[in-house]
């Protein structure tokens, strides 16, 4: 293991991105599962400490420095490009994996970037060619991959003042922990969250990855959200104010992937619920919180993009994403159902999944850290993902009424790759021990203690039987359409309802304002600077002459004064 | 080779002029093509044998006709100006293959010698000024670019070019006479016209005739302001750049302007920073404000704007924003932002107008709306227009980043806030115009009277594609420009008072 030797893995997966279009045939379908697996072993190639630096203007750039940390994201983050490449092979549009990789390579930028410049350069990578990603759709994903690129390009911003300023404070670019101290760090804190769909920018998530192709959403449920974790553990560890931002992005999640009926939209929203589950760990701060959270996004990348190839196989083979429209498909696709059922339970932190071994780490650090209602919180918000992802998804969509659609199971290349995923899901739930080995504190947990999995247990078990119970309900109105506010009133959460409206008032009302606002601005800009306002329009030679005069009588006034 | 070399100096000057004088007697175009190439790239190799000259031994001085300074005419080559003449020199080289088609298609039969005669002359007149050290050689330079480009101007196609360029004519010569008066004025007090000398005897008349200086710099910042286009003295700009040919456009957008910003460097630092302490003077907050006012309100039209050439023109207008507040700021990193932002967007401007060229060449119009999905039948064109647009923006790996990144260590090193938050503003500003234009290009569905449009011929791509690479490559490197602007900077804060 020579450092000299070292090629940047980012810079391999990315030239392969940009080689990609450029091969046809079995060569490209070689050169798909070669790179990621190249890229992986480069990463595991890279050494502690920096390794490549190269000087920029005045600074020195630490364009690979390697820890644990940065080789655990940066593993799982291969591994998901290997998978959905596979998953990929017999996508049509060429463009979509050229981007995908490049994003994901942006994301392996991220991950062993040594300095925020570094960090910065790989970020505007990722946004640039996740919009790609989700354009590479077609025309319907076209507005949404502008107000995508919309927000991120306003993160960049905030990130870049942010840079800048801490550079012009400190004079130096290293990238460590941080603390909230002064304004620069604060935008920096900022342009991360907004890549985390912390709020308020947690819907740009759902809007824009449900436009994305049946393959597309698999890899932008990977890079974007956990390469903004990884920077809040590098940087914002303890982050009291993570906590919070955390609980409610939990919260957000699961109230709105209930209400939803496309398929791919509650997977989205159950996204920035995982999302704040890691974001809340890394507000604990605690080193067994913070390996809980790393553990849980290197997790989560696994059981996500299970759980949307399984969606994404269903769209692919019958082009309908409303869980209304779907129902019934165990009996023709045996396989992707259990797949999918597989993804659900590790989402739900079932025993013997992954989500098991990570997510109980974050609620004992919680509980550890004598964070009480944190806890709770957290235990109740196990439930609700076990209500919206563990049983809702797979429940509507591959059994409940019988919809008709008799698809057989996906071509071999996607079958695999879900088999892939399922059994990365199990085995990591199975035998931890290599994950907890590569995290990057040592761990003193141990997940399968009896009161630990009599508690998940037992809460499995009673979200799973709320859920059947309403299920007489629940049909009775879903043959128009999936109204499920009903269990808010059931459940005697009255509360949620009102408080819902009373939100809904208020956001409606702000909205009005804001947008009564935004006309009357861009009116006025308009009136100013549209093509015959005074600042647009051609003025008489007079006028300009005039200007000429009164310029310098400013100067000579001003300068005389 | 060794007799010529001291005399490259004037060599720079005199090749062109001579080039021009020949171009109009030769009258056929192909013939005036043919030279007027050959000294374009004939000049760049001396301006580079001058920079190397002058980054290896120090600056140059070169007596016209051998009579001494300060009563004879002196060229004098530092740092700064020879970096210009490479610009200058650069931008005409690279562009010189696009002209011939694009220019026999709007120039129009007959006049195409005269417009190469005039072309030549035009950069006689903008590398005169970076070459001499003598304030009113200066001026006389400055006549010969200025009315050599108002022809230029009104030789484009639509007949608003006439107008454009009469407008400009007006503005120029006010430009030019405040000009003039400031340096009468610099004259009375002094008795003299070399620029060192200036410098010199500044200083000891200060005392007595303060106020005739501060009416010179007055009169010579607003002159030359009016001739870089500083806002609210821009107004000619987006006319003239819109109506004239679009190779013209091109090449005033990556030179003329650049010109005018080095006259102002050259009396703000050179001449008036050593004799006397212009932080007395309110001059540096004038400017930051009028800079900060073009980033923020020019950049706006340009959202709005309607035809792809006033839209770049307006951009110019903030990118000079952009520049002129880093010669306001006038700290290490804000002046070395400044200079490689004159070259950055220099390049990239020309990269942008040629594409805009290119599609009037195919497309026979700039109209935004009739440019719906242009990119899918011009894809190399639009690609260059985008990598050059990226850099206008300041995406990181471009050129513009690194002009920006300065500006903003600049900005906030002085402890300016407000002009660190137009630089963000103003770049968000050019994503939205930037944006809308690659939308419009990339994103809609081609009209049906664009079916048979394709790329432009290989001479006319060529340029626009090393002109855009070169903006990716100078966001890589940046040992040329940012380290050369760096060492011109150091000396000019180095002699301040």
């Amino acid at each position: 293991m020579t450092a000299s030797l070292v090629v940047p893995p980012a810079v391999l997966l990315i030239g392969g991105g940009l080689v990609l279009p450029l091969l046809q045939g079995w060569l490209r379908r070689v050169a798909i599962l070669v790179l990621p697996l190249a890229t992986l072993y480069l990463i595991w190639q890279v050494p502690d400490g920096i390794v490549l630096a190269v000087p920029f203007l005045d600074y020195t750039l630490a364009l690979v420095k390697g820890d644990a940390l940065s080789r655990l994201f940066a593993t799982i983050f291969a591994v998901m490009a290997l998978a959905g490449g596979l998953f990929a092979l017999n996508q049509k549009r060429t463009v979509e994996l050229s981007a995908a990789f490049c994003y994901a390579g942006g994301a392996i930028g991220v991950v062993f970037a040594g300095d925020l410049l570094t960090v910065f350069i790989f970020w505007e990578m990722m946004a640039i060619a996740s919009t790609l990603v989700i354009w590479s759709a077609g025309p319907s994903a076209r507005a949404a991959g502008l107000r995508y690129a919309v927000i991120h390009l306003l993160g960049g911003v905030l990130l870049m003042a942010g840079i800048t300023g801490e550079i012009a404070n400190t004079g130096s670019l290293a990238f460590g922990k941080m603390a909230l101290d002064t304004v620069p760090r604060w935008l920096i804190l900022a342009g991360f969250l907004v890549n985390a769909a912390a709020p308020p920018f947690s819907s740009w998530l759902p809007d824009a990855y449900v436009e994305s192709s049946w393959s597309g959403m698999v890899f932008l449920s990977a890079f974007t959200t956990k390469t903004a974790v990884y920077v809040l553990l590098r940087g914002f560890p303890g982050a009291e104010l993570l906590v919070y931002l955390g609980l409610f992005m939990v919260f957000y999640g699961i109230v709105y992937a209930i209400l939803e009926n496309d398929m791919r939209r509650i997977l989205a929203y159950s996204i920035v619920n995982q999302v704040g589950f890691m974001v809340t760990g890394i507000g604990i701060g605690t080193e067994m919180a913070l390996n809980g959270a790393a553990a849980h996004a290197f997790a989560h990348i696994i059981y996500k993009a299970l759980l949307l190839m399984s969606a994404g196989s269903v769209l692919y083979m019958t082009g309908k994403r409303k869980c209304t429209d779907l129902g019934g498909l165990f009996r023709t696709m045996p396989l992707t159902t259990v797949c999918g059922i597989i993804g659900a339970l590790s989402i739900s932190a079932f025993p013997l999944t992954s989500g098991f071994i990570s997510k109980s780490m974050i609620s004992e650090a919680a509980g550890l850290a004598h964070l009480e209602v944190v806890w709770y919180l957290l235990a109740a918000a196990s439930a609700g993902v076990f209500l919206h992802a563990g049983v809702k998804f797979p429940w509507f969509v591959f059994f409940q009424k019988d919809s008709g659609l008799r698809p057989p199971d996906p071509p071999w290349n996607m079958r695999a790759a879900m088999l892939f995923f399922a059994a990365l899901c199990l085995g990591l739930g199975i035998a931890p021990g290599p994950l907890y080995a590569i995290l990057p504190f040592a761990v003193h947990f141990e997940p399968y203690t009896a009161p630990h999995v009599v508690f998940q247990l037992q809460l499995l078990l009673f979200s799973g039987l709320a859920f059947f119970l309403m299920l007489g309900w629940l049909q009775r109105t879903l043959t128009i359409t999936l109204d499920i506010d009903w269990l808010y009133r059931r459940l005697g959460v009255v509360l949620v309802r009102r408080l819902d409206r009373w939100v809904q008032t208020l956001r409606s009302g702000l909205a009005a304002a804001a947008t009564h606002g935004a006309r009357g601005g861009a009116s006025w800009l308009h009136r100013h600077h549209g093509s015959d306002g005074i600042l647009a329009r051609t003025w008489p030679t007079g006028l300009m002459a005039l200007w000429t005069t009164l310029i310098l009588a400013a100067y000579l006034v001003l300068s005389y004064w | 080779m060794s007799a010529v070399w001291p005399h490259l100096p004037v060599l720079q000057v005199l090749i062109p002029l001579f080039g021009a004088l020949l171009a109009g007697l030769l009258r056929r175009p192909t013939p005036a093509y043919v030279l007027a190439t050959a000294v374009s790239w004939v000049a760049p190799l001396i301006a580079g044998a001058l920079l190397w000259q002058v980054v290896q031994t120090g600056p140059i001085s070169y007596h016209i006709g051998g009579w001494a300074p300060p009563w004879g005419i002196e060229y004098r080559i530092d740092v700064l100006n020879a970096l210009v003449l490479v610009l200058v020199t650069a931008v005409g080289a690279v562009i010189m293959p696009f002209a011939r088609l694009s220019v026999a298609f709007e120039v129009g039969e007959g006049r195409e010698a005269w417009f190469y005669c005039m072309y030549l002359l035009c950069l006689t007149g903008l590398l005169g000024i970076t070459v001499t050290g003598d304030a009113f050689n200066a001026f006389v330079f400055l006549e010969i670019s200025s009315l050599s480009s108002y022809v230029l101007i009104a030789l484009g196609h639509d007949r608003r070019a006439l107008l454009s360029s009469f407008q400009y004519l007006i503005m120029g010569t006010i430009g030019a006479t405040f000009y003039v008066i400031g340096i009468g004025l610099l004259y009375l007090v002094t008795g003299t016209l070399n620029m060192a000398d200036l410098a010199a005897r500044l200083g000891p008349a200060w005392a007595e005739h303060s106020r005739a200086i501060v009416a010179a710099l007055a009169f010579v910042t607003v002159g030359i302001s009016l001739k870089l286009g500083l806002f609210p003295l821009h107004v000619w700009l987006p006319n003239a750049y819109a109506y004239a040919p679009s190779w013209v456009t091109a090449f005033l957008a990556g030179t003329a302007t650049k010109v005018a910003i080095y006259l102002l460097v050259r009396f703000y630092f050179s001449i008036f920073g050593i004799a006397i302490d212009l932080r007395l003077l309110p001059i540096a907050d004038v400017i930051i404000v009028l800079s900060l006012a073009a980033m923020l309100i020019a950049s706006l039209v340009a959202v709005f704007e309607a035809n792809l050439k006033r839209l770049l023109a307006y951009s110019s207008v903030a990118q000079i924003g952009y520049i002129t507040l880093g010669i306001g700021l006038a700290n290490q990193a804000a002046l070395t932002g400044a200079l490689v932002h004159v070259v950055n967007h220099a390049l990239m401007k020309a990269a942008l107008f040629l594409a805009a060229g290119a599609i009037f060449y195919r497309a026979h119009t700039t109209e935004l709306k009739e440019l719906a999905g242009i990119g899918r039948r011009m894809p190399l064109t639009i690609a260059a227009f985008t990598i050059a647009g990226l850099g206008l923006v300041g995406t990181p790996g471009t050129s513009g980043f690194i002009s920006k990144w300065y500006l903003m260590v600049g900005a906030l090193g002085a402890g300016q806030w407000i002009p660190a938050f137009v630089i963000v503003a103003s770049s968000l500003i050019a994503l939205i115009y930037v944006g809308r234009v690659l939308e419009i290009v990339w994103m809609r569905e081609p009209s049906a009277q664009m079916a048979a449009v394709g790329d432009p011929p290989l001479s006319m791509l060529l340029p626009l594609v090393v002109l855009s690479l070169a903006t990716i490559y100078l966001g890589i490197d940046t040992e040329w420009t940012a380290g050369i602007a760096s060492m011109a900077s150091t000396i000019l804060l180095g002699g301040l008072r």
